[in-house]
């Protein structure tokens, strides 16, 4: 018998037990539709965090107060060890030679009036170097200059959130007046939306110049923070390095396990977003494996449930001539055909599922080709298997204890 | 054309030992047109099954064409059972959910006849059997009665020169089973051998030679004229 014309045969076969042929291609659809969706929502996940942290300057090194060491933990808290002068020495000194720009920051939280509103918002004090070292933009008007740090002016920079908290959608607040712990600051400029969400966010700040949050609002001379931006991502160890040793240095410690601060690369708060997103798509993974078994024996089932049937047509098939080739052959074409379909179309679900669910939920798509690969493998061969094995076993049996099984 | 020594067939069921055939032993010549008789049970259909190369007896010889068919393997077998034996079965056995002219060319479809030459022959048979109109019925929305024809029809799809039969009008009105007969007589007279499994005398009158087996034994063995 030709191979076209088996194949003809196992199509006809498929088409003569249309359920049987639906139930398994969508065991097999559902299989490989979810794997895929799930990695690639997982991985897309991961992604957005990373562009996320990226964004805030890849040449970026925080430098935060932090507890002494003692015994093995350290924390960064509400500690006083950084000041403005930590700051200004660090661009002042002709040895380190891998900073380009420092932006001192001091970030707290304020009660903020206007006429028609009142809300707590945080809000961090700057030089204007903040703009260009955490990539701030300007929607309307200007950032805190110089002059106004010197001066210690009142004037204010609002995020776009606090812009729509404050005043309403669409309007344009410059040149009116908020009022923080009771004190006017005139607004001078609305920042362009970073879109960020969760910590640190940016669209949710007010930014007012340092030496007035400290010598006004706070009444405290130490810094929060002092942003860093290395001269290239090629020198950022080498710059955590040389403003370490500077700064331990100018705070009279030795050993570097006493530093009163520490030093956060981007890629050390990506190493620690990237853990728990990692957990989420180990989380995901797991519930995409526990769908890949149950499609899977969902094929199997549907499968060995028409093993008696099947046995008997094999036995019948052989007792009018069928060679055991032919009818293993007929068999093995008949589960390719369907885990091919339910491949296709699984994969093809899978696809669209991840490109509309990462547009739904603004995350960047990741389709993984592992998460297509493995799925369509793991249900193929069982597909394949569970397919193949019954319709040997059945070829094997003389043709008339085939015909009586049950 | 057909020789048997001493055939044994024993089914051991969950320890339960049941003979079905005793030592049979016969020969059947080529041309020859035979019935085999007997009450239910008695081991016809067990016999017929090992004729047709479906089922291996659990001692003694079988021999076809002066091969032995305990010899031959798997493929061969199935090169015999296509070729040379067309086997009606007791419970017809049609493919489900399929129709009868499918059923028919099956035979024909494993001999890698060609798709156009099969489902003429296909037709032709249906024809001959009186089911020329139902040859695109599926087999399950056929009477019992038109399923044993269609199951005639499939055994004569390869011309064999051996017809087995398992009461091949168990289910049929009278009439139809002399149409039956015709057809069978036909056979027999273009020089086919026939052996036919039948309770009816007057089914078995058709034929020249009556074997009656009880308990698995021959009792008797018969030649008319
Ligand atoms: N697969 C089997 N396992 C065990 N015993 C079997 C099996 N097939 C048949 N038998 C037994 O073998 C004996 C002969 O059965 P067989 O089918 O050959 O009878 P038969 O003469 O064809 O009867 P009937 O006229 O009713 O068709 C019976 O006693 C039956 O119970
Ligand atoms: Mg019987």
């Amino acid at each position: 018998m030709k191979i076209i014309e088996i194949i003809l045969e196992s199509i006809g076969t498929l088409g003569l037990n249309k359920l049987r042929t639906g139930l398994a291609i969508l065991g097999i659809i559902i299989g490989i539709g979810s794997v895929i969706t799930l990695i690639s929502l997982g991985a897309g996940s991961q992604k957005a965090v990373e562009n996320q942290v990226q964004s805030l300057g890849a040449n970026l090194l925080t430098v935060m107060p932090a507890l002494q060491r003692s015994g093995n933990v350290r924390t960064s808290g509400s500690m006083t060890t950084l000041t403005l002068a930590d700051a200004l020495a660090i661009i002042n000194n002709p040895e380190i030679t891998t900073v380009s720009d420092v932006s001192p920051e001091l970030s707290s939280r304020f009660q903020v009036v206007t006429k028609s509103s009142n809300s707590n918002v945080s809000a961090i004090g700057v030089y204007p170097q903040y703009a260009s070292i955490r990539k701030v933009a300007m929607q309307s008007g200007v950032f805190i200059s110089m002059s106004d740090v010197d001066a210690v002016q009142r004037v204010a920079v609002l995020g776009p959130q606090v812009a729509t908290d404050l005043f309403g959608e669409g309007f344009n607040p410059i040149g009116e007046t908020v009022r923080i712990n009771k004190l006017g600051f005139r607004i001078i400029g609305v920042t362009q939306s970073k879109g960020g969400n969760g910590f640190n966010n940016q669209d949710n700040t007010i930014y007012i110049p340092l030496s007035t949050l400290q010598k006004q609002l706070s009444g405290a001379d130490h810094l929060s923070s002092i942003a860093i931006e290395a001269k290239s991502a090629q020198v950022m160890v080498q710059a955590q390095d040389q403003v370490g040793f500077f700064l331990l240095k100018r705070h009279k410690l030795v050993d570097p396990a006493q530093a009163d601060f520490m030093i956060m690369s981007q890629n050390d708060i990506l190493n620690t977003a990237s853990q728990v997103t990692g957990t989420f798509t180990t989380l995901l993974s797991g519930i995409a494996a526990i769908s890949l078994i149950v499609g899977g024996i969902g094929i199997m089932n549907i499968m060995l449930v028409t093993v008696t049937e099947r046995t008997r047509e094999i036995g019948l098939r052989k007792a009018l001539g069928a060679k055991k080739r032919t009818i293993i052959t007929q068999f093995l074409v008949e589960a390719i055909i369907l885990t091919l379909a339910g491949g296709l179309l699984g994969m093809g679900l899978g696809i669209c599922l991840s490109l509309l669910l990462s547009r739904l939920l603004s995350i960047p798509s990741a389709i993984s080709l592992t998460s297509v690969v493995l799925s369509i493998g793991v249900s193929g061969v069982i597909g394949i298997v569970f397919g193949w094995y019954p319709a040997k076993r059945a070829a094997n049996l003389q043709p008339i204890e085939a015909l009586r099984y049950e | 054309m057909i020789k048997v020594v001493d055939l044994k067939k024993i089914y051991c069921n969950d320890g339960v030992e049941t003979v079905a055939l005793d030592g049979v032993s016969f020969t059947i010549k080529k041309g020859e047109f035979t019935s085999i008789m007997g009450p239910s049970g008695s081991g016809k259909s067990t016999l017929m099954h090992i004729l047709g190369g479906l089922d291996t007896p659990t001692s003694g010889q079988y021999f076809l064409d002066g091969e032995e068919m305990s010899r031959l393997d798997d493929d061969h077998l199935s090169e015999i059972r296509n070729k040379k034996i067309g086997f009606v079965f007791q419970s017809y056995n049609l493919l489900p959910r399929t129709s009868a002219l499918k059923n028919v060319l099956l035979p024909m479809l494993y001999a890698g006849v060609d798709p156009q030459t099969r489902n003429h022959k296909a037709q032709i048979l249906l024809d001959q059997v009186g089911l020329s109109d139902r040859a695109n019925h599926l087999s399950n929305q056929l009477s019992g009665g038109q399923q044993q024809r269609v199951a005639i029809a499939r055994a004569l799809a390869m011309d064999p020169k051996i017809i087995l039969a398992d009461e091949p009008t168990g289910n049929i009105a009278t009439n139809q089973a002399e149409e039956i007969m015709k057809i069978f007589t036909r056979l027999h007279r273009d020089g086919h051998t026939i052996v036919m499994i039948t309770h009816e005398p007057d089914i078995a009158a058709f034929s020249s030679r009556i074997i009656t087996i009880r308990d698995g034994k021959i009792e008797s063995d018969r030649t008319s004229i």
